[in-house]
């Protein structure tokens, strides 16, 4: 190797390109975020968070681009497209009852930490639950006195695959823990099931003991049964994730994978009673927890570029989806 | 002895400047800073990778999961390769060039990749160029470097490679706080900084061919060099300790089961790691060019035994938890840099990345089927079980290592 100098040279040609370019590139998105967020079309807003829970209505994520981006909003059910109106707290996942409320935030850092509060019907925290992992899903029961919670928890690494883990929590929302579902007993066909890759998500509750939660192990995915009261999980019905059951207690919506490709999902129904599967929407990629607008009527997020809306289809598959509220997530149904 | 005999570039910068203490040569260190550059390039993605798919995306994790697992045989299969092509053209330098090269261009395939089955393929083609790259440029440090000090040198490269690999995700974290969910900003700046470091390779990096090798060798002396009887005794035991060696996401995973405070800084469990491993890679270097590199290596498993069985332990707590980061670090520096440069010594030079090459894939292969079985395991009989029978046979398994390993180091010795 001969000839230092032109070595130099091209590489200090090659630095500085690579550090006006890289920082150039940057630059020009923060410009573009700050331009975009300065120009976004803003939500109507109105209306008193606190007043409008006389009334039935809906609790949900804020998707919109700008400040409120995150923020837990409230519309009447009356006019679910029109002016909504912003609480204070911010929330990965909310789901709300008429007297309280649940919700899965993240404070984003070099650790990005998670937290699970129960806030009261002022929309203030009341108590602090405890939770490990990305936040993915939340409900409470009916009487707003028990909170469940699901979160990842990755499995690292290159060299592991298929690893990731769930944890799922219920727990009273004042504070007392119930337990971690993944340590109830699991039956599956009469069987109980001993392995350790057991992964429970999505809780639904039926009433204060019974629930309805997605089991998983050895790569097999069930709607399964379960009682707060016995600690036992038993399975009903394989390929059934992210249950969600009807207010009249006969149904269960639910996101089907299928023979679909890895990482797809089609909205479906299933009726307790008679065992008969609908699958509601079978083009969008489904991946949340549905919510019951109605008896007749399911609801559920579907993202959009940088935002999501929350879409609307009739619970017996007659018709097709429709824009329920524009640049929301995670509804919650109050009434 | 065919084994080269003639004085290294870092000998004898040593001897001119006439110093007691002998430095190791600029080429490993300008390949050290080539690795420091392209690990900041892959953590930065790496780190983000996961969030990226599963919230940008819109992956569920089992999908990620699948994601992950799917390049490791054609990644050892290229391992090879790129041994054997630096060898068979005598241009270790620009294998190793296409290699990291790949890898950056990588990056840029990242930009308009949408969907599951373009970004498998992009992170696919990064992993091949790790594959591709990883065997010539440890010939090259074996080749610009003391024979004696061989374990030192190698100690410095994976020191800088460990340094870039703990940056990467902190200049992530801090690109996606200045420019929230931009991780176009992410592949465009991983880029750039992948860029910089195939230049420095480019640019600085000498093509060391071997003088002393006349003629470039063919597959078949390849292939008769890697399975000649100096190597297999230790292909032999890096197979052994390989399938024995339970990989560290099982390792943290089972940390977080048992304790909820591994489990809320659970990103952070392999910093921990690396931290050790960068303090501890250059003295284990210069304690293995001392002391013998085979007794290192296994006395480095001793401390992956004594990490199992913390792991193992019902109960949790910081201080086993850091002890159980602690002594995988020194598993790493004890065992990822010293045994190329114990392979390194015991093929002819010509033959040296095929041989370096055959040892990385040989513990690439069975490391992968240790993570299969353990995996299975772990499914049956949970965490603690399954690291208390991995633990059972690495007893079994050390000291006939240490038998099969016997007098490896003298011969090494007596070719240097």
């Amino acid at each position: 190797m001969t000839n230092l100098k032109p070595r130099l040279y091209t590489l200090g040609a090659v630095l500085i390109i690579a550090v006006l370019g890289a920082t150039g590139y940057v630059w020009n998105v923060r410009q573009d975020q700050a331009e975009s967020l300065a120009n976004a079309p803003q939500v109507a807003t109105a209306g008193d968070p606190a007043a409008l829970r006389g009334q039935p209505h809906v609790v949900f994520r804020n998707t919109a681009a700008g400040e409120s981006y995150g923020k837990v909003a409230v519309v009447p059910l009356a006019d679910p497209d029109g002016p909504r109106a912003f609480t204070p707290a911010s929330c990965e996942r909310v789901y709300a009852t008429a007297d309280d409320a649940v919700c899965l935030s993240a404070e984003r850092g070099l650790v990005t930490s998670y937290k699970a509060r129960v806030l009261d019907s002022t929309w203030q925290p009341t108590q602090e639950l405890s939770l490990t992992g990305i936040p993915s899903r939340t409900r409470l029961s009916r009487d707003g006195t028990l909170a469940a919670t699901t979160t990842f928890v990755f499995g690292d690494s290159y060299a592991n695959p298929g690893q990731f883990s769930t944890r799922t929590l219920v727990t009273r929302v004042d504070g007392e823990e119930i337990g971690d579902l993944e340590k109830f007993k699991l039956v599956v066909d009469g069987k109980t099931i001993t392995a350790s890759d057991k992964n429970m998500w999505g809780v639904t509750f039926a009433d204060d003991d019974k629930f309805y939660v997605t089991a998983a192990s050895g790569g097999k995915t069930w709607l399964a049964e379960g009682s707060l009261s016995k600690r036992t999980v038993t399975t009903i019905r394989t390929d059934v994730e992210c249950p969600s059951l009807s207010p009249d207690g006969t149904r269960i919506a639910f996101k089907k994978h299928g023979d679909l490709p890895a990482g797809q999902w089609r909205l479906a129904v299933y009726d307790l009673r008679t065992g008969k599967e609908t699958v509601l929407d079978p083009t969008n990629n489904l991946d949340d927890q549905a919510e019951w607008l109605d008896n007749e009527t399911v609801i559920y997020g579907l993202p959009r570029d940088s935002s999501s809306d929350v879409w609307q289809v009739p619970a017996d598959g007659s018709g097709s989806p429709q824009v329920f509220i524009p640049d929301a997530w995670s509804p919650a149904v109050v009434r | 002895m065919y084994v080269s005999l003639r004085d290294r570039p870092g000998s004898e910068e040593g001897a001119g400047t006439g110093s007691t203490v002998k430095r190791v040569s600029s080429t490993v260190v300008l390949l050290g800073v080539v690795s420091l550059l392209t690990d900041i390039s892959s953590e930065m993605v790496a780190s983000v990778l996961p969030l990226y798919l599963t919230v940008a995306v819109g992956l569920s994790p089992v999908a990620y999961g699948f994601l992950d697992g799917m390049y490791q045989g054609v990644s050892a299969f290229l391992r090879i390769a790129g041994g054997y092509a630096g060898d068979r053209g005598g241009q270790p330098k620009w294998v190793a060039v296409v290699g990291y090269g790949a890898s950056a261009l990588s990056r840029l395939a990242m930009l308009p990749a949408a969907g599951f089955a373009a970004i498998t393929a992009v992170v696919t083609v990064d992993r091949l160029g790790k594959g591709l790259r990883t065997a010539p440029r440890d010939a090259l440090i074996a080749e610009a470097s003391d024979p004696k000090m061989l374990g030192r040198a190698f100690g410095v490269h994976r020191t800088l490679d460990t340094i870039g690999a703990a940056l990467g995700p902190l200049v992530a974290f801090a690109l996606l706080a200045s420019v929230p969910g931009s991780y176009d900003s992410i592949w465009v700046v991983s880029f750039a900084v992948a860029t910089v470091g195939v230049a420095v390779l480019v640019l600085f990096v000498p093509n060391l061919r071997n003088k002393s090798a006349t003629a470039r060798i063919g597959l078949r002396r390849a292939l008769r060099e890697v399975s000649s009887t100096r190597l297999r005794r230790p292909l032999l035991a890096a197979a052994a300790l390989g399938l024995l060696t339970v990989g560290d996401g099982f390792l943290y995973l089972s940390l977080q089961e048992r304790d909820d405070l591994a489990a809320l800084y659970f990103p952070l469990l392999y910093v921990g790691t690396n931290i050790a491993y960068l303090a501890l890679a250059v003295p284990m270097g210069r304690l293995a060019d001392r002391v013998g590199r085979a007794r290192v290596l296994v006395a480095g498993h001793g401390a992956l035994l004594a990490c199992y069985l913390l792991a193992a332990l019902p109960a949790g707590g910081i201080g086993l938890t850091l002890g159980v980061l602690m002594l995988l670090g020194v598993f790493y520096a004890a065992t990822d840099g010293v045994l190329p440069a114990l392979v390194s010594r015991l093929v002819p030079a010509e033959a040296r990345g095929s041989g370096i090459a055959a040892a990385q894939t040989v513990v690439a292969l069975t490391r992968f089927a240790s993570s299969v079985i353990f995996g299975l395991l772990w499914a049956v009989q949970g965490p603690s079980k399954s690291l208390l029978l991995f633990a059972g046979l690495l007893l079994f398994a050390i000291p006939l290592v240490a038998w099969l390993l016997r007098g490896i180091d003298r011969t090494e010795e007596a070719t240097a």
